[in-house]
């Protein structure tokens, strides 16, 4: 596949976008498990504190 | 079943939890189809050459980036009139989607004009009121930070999520406010006449309808987590106070 002389231009418009958008993906999923495995092991402490 | 059930922050995340598996297969089945076949399967442009590429990633993104906020204005208005927590929560988790989508419409623009315009960078009412826009969305995140009671932040944010949706309009009808500038008008309408060419249109809408999807996806999984960071918090403060 030839780009011509725009390869380069167009190539550094994909590698910023999908970068940026790895990224946020990335970082969602990250915040998300953090979030789940921190509510989860307060929600076990309180049940063994409540019986 | 009435829309306002889904106020009820259990309803929310047994609904979103079915459906976010889902849209999140799905966006990604679009993405790859519509950047793929954009990518690898349309001509070159007569007067873009190969740059007519970037309008895959560039119009989606900034329709998002546009879309996002008045979604955000929508769930802001929802909280300041009905109270309900979840749409604050949904409004903060669509903030940094926005801003992505802002960012990658301003990098994939910036990185076209410099061979097609010969500079990165002009102060062109599109281009201006789309970093107002930029900015706007940085000072919705810093205020959601900055704010400890997030009753108080969630009105705040949305008062500054009113003032800047002026910016989101400004943004999308800028091209047509002020006929001067260097940005062209919109690649799609539905007027079928101002539509870019039928080689570029499919997979055009495949990768709009793939950023539509992805945003929902994101705006469910960032509002999930909000949830649960709130009830995280709340039990922390029980767990203090006993």
């Amino acid at each position: 596949m030839d780009l011509g002389k725009y390869g380069q231009v167009v190539l550094w418009s994909y590698v910023a976008a999908i970068g940026l958008i790895a990224v946020l993906i990335a970082f969602s999923l990250w915040q998300a498990a953090k979030t789940r495995r921190a509510l989860r092991e307060v929600e076990a402490r309180q049940e063994q504190i409540n019986g | 079943m009435s829309i306002w059930d889904y106020a009820n922050p259990k309803k929310f995340m047994d609904a979103s939890g079915a459906v976010l598996p889902w849209v999140a297969a799905l966006a990604g089945l679009c993405l790859i189809a519509g950047i793929g076949w954009g990518f690898f399967f349309t001509p070159d442009a007569v007067n873009f050459g190969a740059t007519v590429k970037i309008i895959y990633l560039h119009v989606p993104s900034a329709m998002m980036a546009i879309n996002a906020w008045v979604m955000m204005l929508v769930a802001s208005l929802i909280w300041l009139i009905r109270r309900h927590h979840v749409s604050a929560l949904a409004a903060k988790a669509a903030a940094p989607v926005g801003l992505t989508m802002t960012l990658i419409a301003l990098l994939t623009g910036a990185i076209w004009g410099q061979p097609m315009w010969g500079t990165w960078w002009a102060w062109d009412p599109r281009l201006t009121s789309f970093l107002i826009l930029t900015l706007f969305y940085l000072g919705y995140l810093a205020l959601w930070q900055a704010v400890e009671n997030p009753d108080t932040a969630a009105d705040l944010t949305s008062v500054l999520c009113i003032v800047g949706s002026v910016f989101a309009l400004l943004s999308r009808y800028a091209v047509n406010f002020w006929n001067q500038g260097l940005h062209q008008g919109a690649s799609l309408s539905l007027d079928k006449k101002e539509n870019v060419s039928d080689v570029y249109y499919l997979p055009l809408l495949i990768c709009i309808a793939g950023f539509v999807l992805l945003f929902v996806a994101l705006v469910l999984l960032r509002t999930r987590t909000e949830i649960r960071a709130r009830r995280l918090a709340a039990l922390l403060l029980r767990e203090r106070m006993a």
